[in-house]
């Protein structure tokens, strides 16, 4: 593995898991009650981020219908470990949450793959439209289905709530009842996962198939890349990492509904990756932690809470964007980038 | 200088809050909270909800009985997920009882946490059948959805056996679906001729030339609208335009309708709806909450969710006193002694009179009226 490579393993892996020890240490040591039950959100937003970063920072393309797919992975979580629990009688919360993920994971990247035949014929503008338009529909097909365990068996309606047995999910009114089985280190490990899997990718032949299409469509295709099957790899690996991270979020909270992953949720993800740098991410990570836990922070402010949200985020993206700002950042890390070319020339 | 001053008054006017507390004879103090959607598109309800509530809390205090209450209330927009960090933050500021929560969703996900860490919830508005459910110290204001449903169809049975019923639902919303379902089972069990349905959803409720055509083409002359009054109001005037003239009944979620700005009141004159409200009723205590509403906040954000907030603060302070919770109570042993009384309990509010089944649901009449000008008057 090349220097340069390893270092940016160690950098972001080190983050994730540093992240992880202070808080398990800040659990037990004064974290409000506030912070401690966005955990497993965060976790789930942030695999979210990285997710959308293997779209639109690494492929390219512009997808406004993420929710969509984390919607799927929700729904379906919620079912395996529905089914798992009222059908199979498997008690195991580990377990069913693993299963929970995996089964939702697959859902979206099946979707995922559906999708991806007629989105990514096109380009631009345009694919960032269709998607979003795949994106409500998830929605408001969800929104007709019923769900239910009845023994061993798993009961599915269209538009009509006759179903027998234990309701999973009810139509509108989304999934009902869930047993609340995700825990903060699911999440962590989850995080983990995402980040090996987009980081393995990025560096393999396959990730620079990927970039090379999006930096350069037609020198890509003029050395025998098949540029519709790269972005298909990366746009389905991105659905099954936005479909764990809704599993993981579905199994966190005992009631959603399908309105929840609606195109503000879509953009609410796509505001992570761009304040924390697309294409960046640790940056997208950092970013989706901020930026969750900010409303929050910011209920003191009463009225004007949401405003003073879109205050601070004008803000943040004006000093990010800031030549002096930059400057400044790069003044600070300059000396450790010397040391490192040294480092360089020395091997 | 001015600073210094605004300082020493602030100063004085907490030592004359703390000595003013003092003087009385050692009252017990309860921390209530309330999450709603206080922004979004569902702010009127959280508004008007917190409003209500806040009314009776002055009162309550400004009386100075035995318990005095702090009330917070927070933003969670009707989502789960943000009323579930609402209930957690005014934990953290030390809430002992929850008033809450507004919508459906947002109160499952929360009575749940309340129902794993025993601190009692009491929902104004949140009328989703499952919503008792999520708990044993869960208990509702409102009658449930089924309930209304059920209502509806009896009074359509009863009153206009002959209509041709028409049905405008919609199909994205918990709500509307569960009244919707309740009306139909029950209607098809009493004989009521249901002719035509149609659905729409959230993001379509912009447009009802669909739904309006398949009401008229039907020949439907009685609408049934289990749905809140923006959209109704918007197939109102379609169907109006279509020179479609049905007569239209609602339930409470067409509360509010006289108070759309701009509305053009020759349109829903005759517009008949159950609700446990009626601002206009001469019924005790009406006409004192609809006047010191108006006095505290704007009249226009007053509607049945204030009312049912209003109630539910004086049901909790009854509650209190008759479980005799004193100040030594941690909010589990609140939780306790308040789900043993509550079934014993009858109040008698602006929403009517009130009983409570032990798994939390309750028992009051809804009311049919109907529109006449701007006031409402029983139904016919």
């Amino acid at each position: 593995m090349k220097k340069k490579t390893l270092r940016s393993y160690i950098s972001s892996f080190g983050l994730v898991i540093a992240a992880y020890a202070f808080c398990m240490f800040y659990m037990n040591n004064g974290m409000s009650r506030t912070l401690k039950g966005q955990l497993i959100p965060i976790c789930s937003y942030v695999v979210m981020a990285l997710s959308l970063n293997l779209v639109v920072g690494i492929s390219g393309e512009l997808s406004l219908g993420h929710a969509g797919f984390m919607s799927v992975g929700a729904f379906s979580g919620v079912i395996v470990s529905g089914w798992m629990l009222n059908g199979l009688a498997i008690e195991s919360e580990s377990l069913r949450l693993l299963c929970a993920l995996v089964g939702g994971g697959l859902c979206a990247g099946v979707a995922g793959f559906l999708i991806g035949i007629p989105v990514l014929r096109l380009r631009g503008d345009y694919l960032a439209i269709v998607t979003l338009a795949f994106g409500e529909i998830i929605k408001s097909v969800i929104n007709c289905v019923w769900v239910s365990v009845d023994g061993s068996k798993l009961a599915f309606a269209f538009n009509s709530n006759n179903v027998p047995g234990k309701i999973l999910i009810n139509g509108p009114q989304g999934a009902v009842k869930v047993d609340k089985i995700a825990t903060f280190t699911g999440g962590f490990l989850l995080v983990l996962f995402a980040l090996l899997v987009i980081m393995n990718l990025v560096h393999s032949h396959t990730g620079r198939a990927i970039m090379a299409s999006r930096d350069n469509r037609i020198a890509a295709e003029s050395v025998g890349i098949s540029v519709m099957k790269y972005k298909t790899i990366a746009f389905v690996t991105s659905a099954v990492l936005a479909g764990m991270a809704g599993a993981l979020y579905g199994l966190s909270i005992s009631t959603f509904a399908p309105s929840k992953f609606d195109f503000n949720q879509s953009i609410n993800v796509l505001v992570f990756i761009v304040l924390g740098g697309i294409g960046n991410l640790v940056g997208g990570m950092i970013s989706a932690t901020v930026l969750t836990i900010l409303p929050e922070k910011l209920r003191a402010f009463n009225d004007y809470r949401m405003l003073a949200y879109a205050v601070v985020l004008i803000l943040v993206m004006i000093a990010t964007n800031s030549r002096s700002v930059k400057n400044f950042v790069s003044s600070l890390t300059a000396p450790l980038k010397k040391a490192r070319k040294g480092d360089a020339e020395h091997a | 200088m001015k600073k210094l001053l605004a300082l020493v008054l602030t100063l004085a006017m907490v030592a004359a809050m703390f000595t003013m507390a003092a003087s009385a004879e050692e009252p017990i103090t309860i921390t209530v909270g309330m999450m709603g959607p206080e922004t979004g598109p569902y702010a009127i309800y959280g508004n008007g909800a917190a409003y209500g509530a806040m009314v009776a809390v002055d009162e309550i205090n400004a009386a100075g009985g035995k318990y005095q209450f702090v009330f917070l209330h927070e933003d969670d927009q009707g989502d789960p997920e943000l009323a579930k960090n609402a209930y957690n933050t005014m934990m953290d500021q030390g809430m002992q009882i929850v008033l809450g929560a507004v919508t459906s969703g947002a109160c499952m996900a929360v009575a749940e946490i309340g129902n794993e860490e025993r601190v009692f919830c009491l929902t104004p508005s949140a009328s989703n059948d499952l919503v008792p459910e999520s708990g044993d110290q869960i208990f509702q204001i409102c009658f449930t959805d089924s309930n209304q449903g059920v209502a509806s169809a009896k009074w359509v049975a009863e009153n206009r056996p002959e209509a041709k019923v028409g049905i405008i639902y919609n199909n994205a919303q918990d709500y509307s679906m569960g009244i919707y379902t309740a009306f139909k089972t029950t209607a098809a069990e009493l004989g009521v001729n249901v002719v035509a349905e149609s659905a729409f959803s959230d993001d379509t409720a912009a447009d009802f030339s669909v739904q309006v055509a398949a009401m008229k083409d039907a020949g439907v002359d009685f609408v049934f609208l289990p749905i809140y009054y923006t959209p109704a109001v918007g197939i109102m005037t379609q169907a109006a335009s279509a020179s479609y003239a049905p007569e239209y009944f609602g339930v409470d979620g067409m509360d509010g309708v006289l108070g759309v700005e701009g509305l053009n009141v020759d349109l829903v004159q005759g517009v008949k709806m159950l609700t446990a409200f009626d601002a206009t009723s001469t019924a005790p205590g009406v006409a004192e909450f609809v006047a010191a509403f108006g006095e505290k906040f704007d009249a226009s954000s007053m509607n049945q969710f204030s009312a049912d907030a209003y109630d539910g603060m004086y049901v909790l302070l009854e509650a209190l006193t008759k479980a005799d919770v004193t100040a030594d109570d941690t909010a589990e042993d609140i939780c306790e002694k308040l789900v043993a009384v509550m079934p014993e309990l009858t109040y008698s509010g602006i929403t009517g009179e009130m009983t409570w089944a032990a798994d939390g649901t309750v028992s009051k009449s809804p009311i049919a009226v109907e529109i006449s000008g701007t006031e409402y008057v029983s139904a016919k």
